[in-house]
């Protein structure tokens, strides 16, 4: 049969194919669509912008023969075990209980290999993670799911997550499917229930108390610990520079692309600053108070390529996070489960469903049967290669700026190839040197 | 363990910093302690791990006995804000009253208040036990999921809201329900539940006295929150 395109019937650019369903599940239901991943829209982002590369003005370094570094440190600032990492790419928190074990394991077996640290999540630390993470960050969050004095003593870092950029202002979610006896266990909930997390820290509110809830952390754990701050973007400025004055040793900027694991459809795509627009203004803050890379910036939110991470880098972060990326890396979405897929009325590709828990992939879900379907080893195996290319390919930019850092990159090495992007980031216009709102009009 | 004295060191906290406290009670070398000049401070005698007693004379301020395990320890004042915050084990005896968030998310232990207790006492509670002998707070038990609370004077408003497999004993009045929550029967084994706690709390007359405890009332979750679709 001809397509309706064929046939010359047109599509509602406003009424959309996805926009009709939507009113049409709404309207059998009655219940708001929850879904994993992040925003769908499209959004400014990172393939906004370019680099200039190296001409007669500059000079680039030799690729592969020449050094160019990628390590950071965290909180060496206050912290007297400051987080070595070797590169700027870390895995982001993601909760046992959301994620499978066996994909705990495997994302600390391939960050470990590259490494990277791993962060723990809405649920508490499990063993899987703690043995198989060299380096792994232990988030204090809303709900305290789990937590526990020894874990914090255990980690290698402390993050206190104040909010996340899939739903700035919202919580945790983690439908019933998913609270098997293990994650109920540890989340001191009953079997099966819906668990919605709390959205406000039970223990402080606004800025002067965070400070003393870092000082308590910082107490609790002998001073020994980096303090990150986990922020979404929403005020980016006025949130860096109140998490800095609390005393973070390093600020997570998590923008409204950014991965979840289950939340209203309605806030993944519609609450929040993309990415993009979010670095610029964190990274004045940092400049203002004159922390700039002694307070770390870890962005998230969209970041699927080494020229993702370089361009963050560029714009001022000291490293990135991923989620979603990590999950493709490990096996998600893989076409080899398209028919399962189609199964549970999705496809391969555009597999959302995390909070169904019934991942054919065994990464989202708790159901022993499907769990088992990841390998641990040869998934961590190839998250380990993806983070591999994405530091080759951000080392490749920055040598062909002639920079023997990752992290000597700098706006100067980029333009903007969009008026929205120019305006977001602060930088000129390609081939001009117009910046929207700067010099000149609008 | 073996090798900690039994003479009590005296810490001084216009003399020694919080920090030089802390550090000592986290490698104790003696099995108790006595703090004064507390004078209001932060994070005083926070991380505690081991079987020691450690008394402080005077005021706290945020976060006193944050996340403590195992040990003993009593402040002779008044408490701020998250005062044994996410204890895990071990006893924190406040003889005065304590201030917000007291016990926030606790898994485990018992937090005494001779004194009142402001508000969301007991807020996401895990597993703790807290008993306080005066009032307690608006939005008190928020969200709590396991353990219990025994209130001998009266409850501010949404008692409970949200709350999830948490037992909430009350004396006096509660000045309103929260979402969920609801007053439930008082069995056997609550009356023996709470006559333990009374009597852990140091109130063994109360607790052996029939008619003090007929004089609560229990309550806990009407449990219509626990699935999305039966509303919100
Ligand atoms: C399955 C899944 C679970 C997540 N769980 C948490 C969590 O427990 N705590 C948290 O702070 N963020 C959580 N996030 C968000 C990530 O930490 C991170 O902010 C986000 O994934 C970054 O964006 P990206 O997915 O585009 O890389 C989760 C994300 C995903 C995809």
């Amino acid at each position: 049969m001809r397509s309706p395109e064929d046939r010359g019937l047109r599509e509602s650019a406003i009424f959309d194919k996805a926009s009709i369903a939507a009113i049409q599940h709404a309207a059998e239901t009655g219940i708001y669509d929850i879904r994993g991943w992040g925003a769908k829209r499209a959004v400014p982002h990172f393939d906004d912008l370019l680099f200039l590369g190296s001409a007669i003005s500059r000079y680039p370094m030799e690729g592969y023969r020449e050094r160019c570094d990628t390590d950071v440190t965290m909180g060496a600032e206050n912290a007297s075990k400051p987080m070595e990492l070797d590169i700027p790419i870390t895995i982001a928190g993601m909760s046992f209980g959301a994620l499978s074990a066996q994909a705990k394991e495997a994302l600390g077996r391939g960050a470990s290999a590259m490494g990277t640290s791993t962060t723990t999540g809405d649920g508490g630390m499990t063993d899987e993670e703690r043995t198989h993470s060299d380096k792994l960050v232990y988030q204090l969050l809303p709900s305290r799911y789990g937590m526990n004095p020894d874990h914090l003593r255990q980690a290698d870092a402390i993050e206190v997550v104040v909010s996340q950029g899939a739903k700035p202002g919202g919580s945790g979610m983690l439908l019933g499917q998913k609270i098997s006896e293990r994650v109920a266990a540890m989340r001191t909930l009953p079997e099966g229930i819906d668990q919605r997390s709390a959205c406000r820290h039970p223990d402080w509110t606004g800025p002067d108390d965070l400070t003393l809830k870092i000082q308590e952390l910082r107490e609790i754990t002998d001073w020994e610990k980096p303090i990150h701050v986990k922020v979404a973007a929403t005020r980016p400025y006025y949130d860096t520079k109140l998490a800095v004055a609390a005393g973070a040793d390093v600020v997570v900027l998590d923008g409204m692309q950014g991965g979840t694991a289950a939340t209203q459809e309605v806030f993944i795509e519609h609450v929040g600053i993309p990415t993009l627009a979010a670095i610029g203004p964190a990274v004045r803050a940092l400049t203002e108070m004159g922390v700039h890379r002694k307070v770390k910036l870890i962005v998230s939110g969209g970041i699927r390529t080494g020229a993702d991470v370089a361009k963050a880098l560029a714009l001022g972060a000291d490293s990135v996070a991923i989620g979603t990326a990590a999950l493709i890396a490990l096996g998600d979405n893989d076409p080899r489960w398209a028919e399962e897929y189609e199964k549970i009325g999705s496809a391969a590709g555009y597999y959302d469903d995390f909070q169904a828990g019934q991942d054919p992939a065994g990464i989202t879900t708790q159901d022993p049967k499907l769990a088992a379907r990841l390998d641990p080893v040869a998934a961590g195996k190839r998250l380990a290669n993806y983070l591999q290319v994405l530091t080759l390919e951000a080392q490749t930019i920055a040598r062909a700026c002639g920079k023997s850092h990752v992290t000597h990159l700098e706006p100067e090495d980029l333009v903007a190839l969009t008026i929205e992007s120019a305006a977001m980031t602060g930088l000129p216009l390609a081939g001009t040197e117009w910046v929207p709102g700067r010099n000149g009009d609008l | 363990m073996e090798a900690l004295t039994d003479t009590t060191v005296e810490i001084d906290l216009s003399q020694s910093t919080v920090r030089e406290l802390n550090a000592e009670l986290h490698a104790p070398t003696s099995k108790s302690y006595r703090v004064s000049n507390s004078r209001g401070l932060h994070s005083v005698a926070v991380g505690i791990k081991d079987e020691i007693d450690v008394e402080i004379d005077g005021d706290v301020g945020y976060y006193c006995a944050g996340m403590h395990q195992k040990g003993n320890l009593t402040i002779a004042g008044m408490a701020g804000p998250g005062v044994a915050e996410n204890m895990m084990s071990g006893r924190v005896h406040i003889k005065g009253h304590a201030s917000q968030s007291a016990a926030a998310t606790a898994h485990g232990g018992l937090l005494v208040v001779d004194g009142n207790a402001s508000t969301r006492c007991g807020i996401s509670l895990k597993g703790g036990d807290i008993v306080v002998k005066g009032n307690i707070g608006a939005l008190s038990a928020f969200m709590a999921q396991a353990g219990r609370i025994v209130v001998c004077g009266d409850a501010g408003e949404a008692l409970g809201d949200s709350i999830f497999e948490a037992r909430l004993y009350v004396r006096g009045s509660v000045a309103s329900l929260g979402t969920d929550c609801i007053a439930k029967e008082m069995r056997d084994e609550h009356r023996e539940e709470l006559a333990q706690l009374l009597k852990d709390a140091g109130m063994e007359d109360e607790a052996n006295d029939s008619k003090y405890l007929d004089s609560f009332t229990r309550y806990g979750s009407a449990r219509t929150l626990y699935h999305f679709n039966s509303g919100e």
